[in-house]
């Protein structure tokens, strides 16, 4: 009587475990933290991707901005002026959607599963000394990719007007 | 009892955590501009090019900051040498506040113009900005400048030189509005200015004149090509009055490179061409400027 309890017990949360698992997929990767529900879709990118794939090339493809995002965060990280901004982030969550946003806004063949730009800013009191920092970081990251300068600024004017979005005081 | 307790340690993990992140956000922060985006010194000590005033607010502050800084200028010009220094401050991107003296030697034309040598004629410059609307750096999805308004009043200190060659007054108030627009995706800023004044040759020959005294609707404009974080090349353009019989003013240019080596330092280099000044025509040499500042 009591194993059986017990099996139906362990039966049921497992269930319910399963059943979260796949509520937030694919809004929710592995190692990440939990977040509150959210409606997945590409319009929380916050911006039109470009057309074509030349730019996605010119950012050579997928592991071009993979490098460039985790070049990006782990400068931001390591400055002082932008690490606050990090301490309490899941650093895990965070590389994968902005890897994710960035690939989309480029024209490359991805989904953008993160929240929107409000929703993803809006605890953390982001000031527009800190928007100019983290675009120096991506600038930097940029350049040790070798992008183009002309080229960085036509990716830059897609995430420019995002300042309105995430900066919040 | 228990309930207190776990009540309690949440409040206060709350709110250490909060002072927390608080601490590593200051509240006035420098710096938060991106390099070049405050513009160069001009001529009058307004944030801009070198002889047009932009909308843009001076030096490095964002919104969240304040920004400052000193310049000094050298035109040499075949007839001529034109020199100004100067501060301003910018207020959270919103208010500019600056301040310029200005010399105009007329070194060995002083002479020939009965003034004697070397014969200076010096202009203090004050002037306040506002930025009204508009983010030339991240509005990238709206066609929309920043606009900014501007009073600029200018002193002259050699009235007696001004009246004998028909010149009303030893002093003037300028105003003006300046749009400005960083057209990111094509690493192109476009900047244009309307300026209602009467001065000739900026002030530095006094104010209205024998021809006309009213204050006329003059432009200032810049492009400028971004060609990497720390360089901009372009040219401007500036229409003047011309309101003194005894010499025809012309309308000035240049070409320009700005450089800044980071937020603190810049130079900027040019060739200009400042037409004809005081009878003596083509006026043509290097402008070079610095500023230091953040």
């Amino acid at each position: 009587m009591i194993g059986r309890s017990l099996f139906m017990a362990v039966l049921v949360g497992s269930v319910l475990a399963a059943g979260a698992a796949v509520a937030q997929d694919p809004a929710h990767g592995p190692g990440e933290e939990a977040v509150d529900a959210y409606a997945v879709a590409d319009a929380n990118a916050g911006a039109t991707p470009f057309t074509g794939t030349a730019m996605f090339e010119a950012f050579h493809g997928r592991a071009g901005i993979d490098r460039m995002v985790d070049s990006m965060l782990d400068g931001a990280k390591a400055d002082p002026r932008t690490a606050g901004i990090f301490v309490a982030t899941d650093m895990v969550r965070l590389r994968r959607t902005l890897k994710e946003q960035f690939c989309y806004v480029l024209g490359g063949d991805c989904g953008y599963t993160g929240r929107s730009m409000v929703d993803a800013h809006d605890d953390l009191g982001l000031q527009p000394a800190d928007m100019g920092a983290l675009i120096e970081h991506l600038q930097n990251a940029m350049d040790a990719e070798n992008i183009p300068f002309r080229t960085q600024n036509r990716f830059l004017a897609r995430l420019a007007p995002m300042r309105r979005d995430i900066v919040t005081r | 009892m228990d309930r207190r307790v776990i009540a309690l340690t949440l409040l206060v993990s709350a709110v250490t955590g909060g002072a927390e992140a608080q601490s590593f956000i200051p509240e006035a922060r420098a710096g938060g501009k991106l390099l070049l985006t405050g513009g160069v010194s001009s001529i009058e000590g307004s944030g801009g090019g070198g002889i047009a005033t932009w909308a843009t607010v001076t030096g490095y502050g964002e919104e969240d900051g304040i920004g400052a800084n000193v310049h000094a200028t050298f035109v040499d010009l075949p007839d001529y040498q034109f020199r100004t220094a100067g501060f301003a401050v910018g207020l959270w991107d919103r208010v500019e506040l600056s301040a310029a003296r200005q010399a105009f030697d007329t070194g060995a034309a002083g002479a020939l113009l009965g003034l004697g040598q070397g014969f200076t004629f010096t202009q203090d410059v004050i002037g306040v900005k506002v930025r009204l609307t508009g983010d030339a750096v991240y509005d990238q999805d709206r066609w929309a400048p920043q606009i900014a308004v501007g009073v600029q009043h200018k002193t002259n200190d050699q009235g007696a030189v001004i009246a004998a060659v028909g010149g009303q007054d030893d002093q003037g108030t300028e105003f003006y509005i300046a749009a400005s627009k960083l057209f990111l995706a094509q690493s192109v800023l476009v900047s244009g200015t309307v300026r209602l004044t009467n001065a000739n040759q900026t002030g530095l020959l006094g104010f209205g004149g024998d021809a006309n005294d009213d204050r006329e609707a003059q432009f200032e404009g810049s492009v400028g090509w971004l060609l990497s974080r720390n360089l901009v090349v372009g040219a401007e353009y500036r229409t003047k009055p011309d309101n003194l019989s005894f010499a025809a003013e012309d309308d000035w240019f240049d070409v320009y490179a700005a450089y800044a080596i980071n937020k603190h330092l810049s130079v900027t280099a040019a060739w200009a061409d400042l037409g004809s000044i005081a009878t003596f025509d083509d006026q043509r040499g290097l402008y070079v400027s610095l500023q230091a500042g953040f």
